[in-house]
Parts: structure tokens; sequence; C-alpha cells
């Protein structure tokens, strides 16, 4: 019982929270923000695999929300709502930033599951993937490479499930014209 | 472009672009860079309250008489 008593007062506390900070309490935002930074920063890292980058984007992730404290429904839910500015946010680092076509040097040393896939195919995937427009490569990362569900990918990029189907067949058909400029035949 | 070959290339990608880990360690505490950011950028009116300031600073200059009744209604 104690536990449940518990758990309520957390709930009416978080929910005093969201409420407060819908008025533009700082110390509400803050608590939000210290609840909330790790999960911003991963999500945000699945987008843009950079960890410096990742970093400052939770921070202009979470000066958006503070700037849309007003416009925040408390009864949709934080996490949701900060996620899709998140995943905005991430999207404007990728069509600003330059493109490096040198890739990190820890790309996978792990179990390959096909040996046919070789080194070399995985390096020019890995430069084809990189050079992909924004919008294709957010959905293809999260759909494809996070394997996250579709109806997850449609509410974080604000559109429709049909239309994250159509990204990532896009991002996948331009893939496959990189590769084979690359001499690759998947 | 048929399935058969869409999977191939899932494939390849995945095997190409490592699936990050879900729950990462933040490196610090991203408070101190968020308080700084928010004394770099105090909070900016929202468009549509600088469009109906504009709009009231027209009435008053073109309808001086309205002065008594908007400060009858603020």
């Amino acid at each position: 019982m104690e536990g449940i008593a518990e758990a309520d007062t957390v709930e009416r506390e978080g929910q005093k929270d969201l409420l407060a900070f819908r008025h533009g309490d700082l110390a509400a935002f803050e608590a939000l923000f210290r609840l909330h930074q790790r999960a911003v920063y991963g999500w945000v890292l699945r987008i843009v695999r950079n960890p410096p980058a990742a970093e400052d984007l939770t921070v202009e992730t979470f000066w958006r929300i503070y700037q849309a404290h007003a416009r925040f429904d408390p009864a949709r839910g934080f996490e949701g709502w900060a996620r899709r500015i998140a995943t905005h946010a991430a999207l404007d680092w990728l069509r600003t930033r330059r493109i490096e076509y040198e890739l990190p040097a820890e790309i996978p040393d792990r179990v390959i599951a096909d040996p046919a896939i070789t080194a070399e195919i995985r390096r020019k995937t890995a430069l084809a993937f990189e050079r992909l427009p924004p919008k294709l490569r957010i959905a293809a990362v999260l759909a494809v490479v996070e394997e996250l569900p579709q109806k997850d990918v449609a509410e974080a990029l604000g559109i429709s499930v049909s239309a994250v189907k159509l990204r990532v067949f896009r991002a996948l058909r331009l893939l496959r014209k990189d590769l084979e400029r690359q001499g690759i035949r998947p | 472009m048929n399935e058969q070959e869409q999977d191939r290339l899932k494939q390849i990608l995945q095997e190409a672009v490592p699936p990050m880990d879900g729950n990462p360690e933040l490196g610090r505490d991203l408070w101190p860079a968020m308080l700084r950011r928010l004394d770099e950028n105090p909070a900016a009116l929202p468009w549509f309250d600088w469009a109906l300031l504009a709009g009231l600073a027209g009435v008053v200059a073109f309808f001086p008489a309205s002065i008594p009744l908007l400060l009858y209604c603020i």
C-alpha cells in the first residue's frame, strides 16, 4: 500500500510540475529537464550519431521547449512532445552541417550476419547513408537502423505512418543508386 | 525495387550503420549549459503579441478618440 501511495505522490508531483511549467515556472522546467535530459539526449544521439552534437542539441531542444511552454498541453504528455521537438532540432542540424565523408574509425567491429557484405560494402553504404537528404535519413535511421515501430517514427516526425513508409522506400532507392554509382550492386 | 531488394538493402544498412545504445549515459549534467542558454536568450515575445501591439498602436494613431475606450477595457 505504501508503494502505491508513493507512486501516487510522484504522479501528483509530476502533474504539478507539468502545470507549473505550462505557466513558465523555471523550477518546474528544471525538474522536467533533469527528468528527461537523458532520454532526449539518447533520442537525438540515435539520429545525429555524434555525442557532442547530441549534447548541444539536447540543450537546443529544451530551449525550444521552454520557449513553447504556453503551447504545451499537459493532457498529451511531455515525452512525445519533447521527442518531436528534439527530432526537428536534429533535422535542422542535419540540414546545416557539413557532410563528413571521412568515416568514424569504430565502424562495426561486431558479428557480421552475412559474410557477403564485405567491409568495403559497409564503408560505401555508410558513405551513401551520410549523403541521404536529412528527411529521408531520419526516417531510415529510426525505422531501419534502430528498428523502431513506424508509428513511433511517424509521431516523432509529425507525419503519417504511410509517409514514413514512403520516406524509407525513397531512402533505400537513393541508397541503391548511390551504391551502384560506387560500383556496388546490392 | 521489389521487397526482396528492399530487405537486402535494409540488411546492408543495418550492418554498415550499427544501432546506438537506446539509453546512453550522459557525460555531464547539461543544466548549467541550459542556464547559460536561457541567460543568453531571454524569452522573446511571440510574433502574435507583436502583431497585437502593432494593431493597437495603429488604432491609437488613427483613432485617438478610442484611447479612453481602450483604457477602460484594460
